[in-house]
């Protein structure tokens, strides 16, 4: 079995694995490695051909392969080490990673530093036990996604789509450009799962009718999928009976959430945020384990890839530290807690001697409030979306002035404030 | 369709049907100088009820006394762990228990208790302190339970294609997509026809399943029907394996063994099934009362089950007869016809004990049978990357580096193992799950479908546009690219 000795080992070549481990080779760290499980690096952004990255980054719009490119460019130009078609089936809480490729066979990379950047995965028709048959033809919308984008096929040209996630309304759009008709986007939340803008371009912009507070409680077919059953939901996502409608197709695409992949975390024995499904980290995006960081969306699903890339470079840049020596434990701990209309809050906990960016989703849409951070800073937002991830930086004066050692995260009204 | 515009081809025994109990009779009559072929109407062999099977090898103390359940399902798990040995078949022998929670139900288990201890089951009664010390994790209401270590978990459909291709290894010849769609005696002799061809028998067995009586109508035999009565099961996420060690059964009701928690020889937890009778053959579809009942039965017994665990879900429909009883037996009216049929639960444990039984009933029917000098029990060694260690990993990418590609990352599943399966007869997307379950984990197959696709497609060298996911009609991406937008354009 071959051995590795690195500083920094960085699990995912996704743009948060890029990201870390650019931060982390900047940093100082003299041995980084990214390990892709994939043929080529970019993660998923590489079949998100559509435009709308990199706004925020490089104030342009990007396509997904070309905000990647931009990444793998600057990790070209280092000594940072890629590993490609390289799967990682453990990492330990000692920092030793077990990996295999078809070249070297397995691998035992023992690193000071670990980043976890395995991204996420779809939730399925089997965790939403949607009843029914089992055709072919249903397809999560980023497989779909896979198909038509990267290797070039279309599952079908006629289509319902299951959730308004941004996958989902991508995904309405791209088949409609090629060439299938999108019968219905079908969301069981009163407002779109995804970004405002995607509704209007890939929805609004292809006359293509999205219903809310509705599901498909049914699918039809044996071997092909034939048709769906959608019905309305109440407040209790519940259908109610006499709402229910038929809507034939041969493909349903699901969009109905992401799920951090967390299964080689929790090996290692890193603790997990229930409302997250991510790991537990403090400022430095160190999880329990120390030595292990993660960032990205294996700590908890992004709005945008633009603070995939920044809160990732955190990461990095504390696992270089970390890996070189640098990093000391800080006398005083800060626990953050998610308040009024706050779903959760990343990190979840500070220290005092830190910059600190938090990132975190409201849990119901509302208009003309604060976002109140402990006190210690008030930010008004004509409006805030459970889909569009909320930021906020302190820095470490704000944080000594705090009493006590908790740090609550609340929206209030404006007039409150 | 004309039955005479084929010409028949001559074979000694017809098996008609490929799941647990054809394979199992296949693989069985190959120890004979026998011409044998078995006719499967799917894509693969195990398609039908046995793929949606729990997977259960039961203890053999629930069946009524005198009933051919109880005649061959004891023996039938005593022939497991020799069988899945020789087929290098998964078998965990993790036992079942039998739950009680009242003093009337506690007096129920005692009645299979004594079952079980007459038939030389191996049976124990557990208090409640012993329950709750080997099962921590069931609900602390039960007062006591029946455990029979000998009881264990098989995956049904890996079973069956074992059988097969070890049938196959042994000379038996087999046809799939061989649906028979007409059979009849013609002058003493049995013909059977499929779409392709004609086959004059002189003996067949009906293991045909859920069409079991269908196929012994067109013979004209009308003496038994097959009532359909379908399950549905839901499976966890392979992070909730270690929450029960035994296969927990509630006390029985009058018609099905209940809701069980069900730990899967793939180490995933599963509940169900419930038992309901219905018209279609194959309504194989879940459903919202199902699921309510299949969790309420199943918390009752594990009430930390969490349905936000459950990554997938099925159904099946058992081939129950009219007569609550396996039928096992030549045809009274056509000679050289052997029923198999109604192999409900516990078919799957009885199986290779009624396939042992079979050359009994083939030599009262007039067949002469003798063993060949050399039958080969062991089918090629499988492969399971998994569950090597790492340095057996290591060595095994160096000699074959298709090992070291993981394409079903869930289960860490690499390309050799799938083209091995593709190798030894996978031909579908179901049927590589099923095999080496690629695409059975969390993800669903959400990342690895299109690399498997590519896959079936590169080693049957098809179309990816003709992969299917279940056989014909159920091709899983229909078009290339633009292909459609170039419809269009045409069009307009």
């Amino acid at each position: 079995m071959k051995q590795v000795h690195v500083d920094v080992a960085v699990i995912g070549g996704g743009p948060a694995g890029l990201a870390a481990a650019l931060a982390a080779h900047s940093e100082g760290a003299g041995r980084v490695l990214i390990i892709e499980r994939n043929v080529e690096l970019g993660g998923i952004l590489q079949q998100c051909i559509h435009h709308g990255f990199g706004l925020h980054r490089f104030k342009q719009e990007l396509t997904g392969p070309e905000y990647a490119q931009r990444f793998i460019n600057l990790v070209k130009e280092t000594d940072i080490e890629v590993m490609l078609e390289t799967m990682v089936l453990e990492v330990t809480p000692e920092r030793k990673i077990y990996a295999v490729n078809s070249q070297t066979g397995m691998l035992e990379i023992n690193a000071k530093a670990v980043v976890l950047a395995m991204g996420c995965r779809e939730r399925t028709r089997g965790a939403l036990r949607i009843p029914g048959g089992r055709p072919a033809g249903v397809f999560s919308a980023g497989t779909a996604q896979r198909y038509v984008n990267i290797d070039g096929y279309m599952p079908g040209k006629k289509a319902v789509i299951l959730g308004s996630g941004d996958i989902g309304l991508i995904m309405a759009r791209r088949f409609t450009l090629e060439g299938a008709k999108v019968e219905a986007v079908v969301e069981v939340l009163p407002y779109a799962a995804g970004l405002t803008r995607n509704v209007v371009q890939c929805l609004e912009d292809y006359d293509i009718p999205l219903y809310l507070q509705s599901t498909v409680i049914e699918i039809h077919g044996t071997k092909r999928i034939e048709a769906v059953t959608i019905a309305q939901v109440d407040a209790q996502w519940n259908p109610i009976p006499g709402t229910e409608r038929k809507i034939e197709c041969d493909t349903l695409l699901l969009s109905v959430g992401l799920v951090p992949e967390n299964e080689l975390s929790s090996q290692a024995g890193v603790a997990i945020d229930p409302v997250t499904n991510g790991p537990l980290v403090d400022e430095s995006m160190m999880t329990n384990i120390p030595g292990i960081f993660a960032c990205g969306n294996v700590l908890h699903v992004h709005d945008l890839v633009d603070n995939v890339s920044r809160e990732s470079e955190r990461a990095g840049m504390y696992a270089g530290r970390f890996a070189v020596g640098s990093s000391n434990p800080a006398p005083r701990r800060i626990k953050v807690v998610a308040g009024d209309n706050i779903r959760y809050v990343v990190p979840h906990e500070v220290s005092t001697t830190e910059p600190v960016e938090f990132f975190m989703r409201v849990q119901r849409p509302e208009d003309s409030v604060v976002l109140d951070v402990g006190g210690l800073r008030q930010l008004k937002k004509t409006s805030v979306r459970p889909s569009e991830m909320l930021d906020v930086k302190i820095t470490p004066e704000q944080l000594q002035s705090l009493e006590g050692d908790t740090l609550v995260m609340q929206i209030v009204p404006q007039k409150e404030a | 369709m004309d039955r005479t515009k084929k010409k028949a081809t001559k074979v000694q025994v017809v098996i008609v049907g490929g799941g647990i109990i054809g394979t199992a009779v296949a693989r069985e009559l190959s120890r004979y100088k026998l011409d044998v072929l078995l006719l499967e109407a799917e894509p693969e062999v195990g398609w039908g009820t046995t793929k949606a099977n729990s997977g259960i090898v039961h203890g053999g103390f629930h069946e009524e006394p005198g009933t051919l359940k109880a005649k061959y399902c004891f023996p039938g798990n005593q022939m497991y762990p020799q069988l899945c040995e020789e087929l290098d078949v998964c078998f965990k022998q993790n036992g079942i228990l039998m739950v009680a929670r009242t003093p009337e139900e506690m007096d129920t288990v005692q009645l299979y208790y004594e079952r079980g201890k007459e038939r030389g089951v191996n049976v124990r009664l557990l208090n409640q302190e012993e329950v709750a010390a080997q099962e921590p994790n069931l609900d602390p209401g039960i007062i006591g339970a029946l455990y029979a270590p000998e009881g264990g978990s098989v995956m049904p459909f890996e079973l069956a294609a074992a059988l097969m291709e070890n049938a196959v290894q042994n000379g038996v010849n087999f046809r799939v997509n061989a649906e028979v769609i007409n059979a009849w005696t013609e002058d003493g002799k049995k013909y059977l026809e499929t779409e392709e061809e004609v086959f004059e028998a002189d003996y067949v067995i009906n293991a045909a399943g859920l069409f079991s009586d269908d196929l012994a109508r067109m013979f004209g035999d009308d003496y038994f029907s097959i009532r359909p009565r379908k399950g549905e099961e839901y499976i966890f996420d392979l992070s909730v394996r270690d929450v029960v060690k035994s296969t927990i059964f509630p006390v029985p009701g009058k018609i099905s063994k209940g809701i069980l928690v069900i730990p899967t020889a793939a180490g995933n937890l599963m509940m169900g099934p419930t038992g309901d009778n219905v018209d279609e053959k194959e309504d194989l579809g879940t459903t919202q009362d199902g699921f309510n009942r299949v969790f309420e039965g199943a918390k009752s017994l594990v009430p930390s089950l969490n349905p936000r665990q459950i990554i997938a879900q099925f159904a099946g429909v058992r081939a129950a007869s009219d007569r609550g009883d396996f039928i096992v037996e030549l045809s009274p009216n056509v000679p050289g016809l052997v029923h198999l049929a109604g192999i409900e639960s516990p078919g799957l444990t009885a199986a290779p004990a009624i396939a042992a039984d079979v050359p009994r009933l083939l030599k009262e029917a007039g067949l002469e049978l003798e063993q060949k000098e050399h039958f080969e029990p062991r089918r090629r060694d499988v492969l399971r990357f998994g569950s090597l260690s790492r340095e057996e990993q290591d060595a095994l990418v160096k000699k074959d580096p298709s090992y070291g590609r993981i394409i079903c990352r869930c289960e860490s599943i690499t390309e050799g193992e799938i083209v091995d399966a593709i190798h030894r007869g996978a031909r579908t997307l179901d049927g590589i799950k099923f095999r080496v379950r690629a695409g059975a984990g969390r993800c669903q197959g959400g990342f690895c479908q299109p690399l498997i696709t590519q896959l079936l497609s590169r080693e049957l060298d098809i179309p990816v546009t003709a992969v299917t996911k279940a056989g014909p009609g159920s091709e899983q991406v229909k078009f290339v690219a633009k292909e459609l937008s170039e419809m269009e354009v045409a069009k307009s």
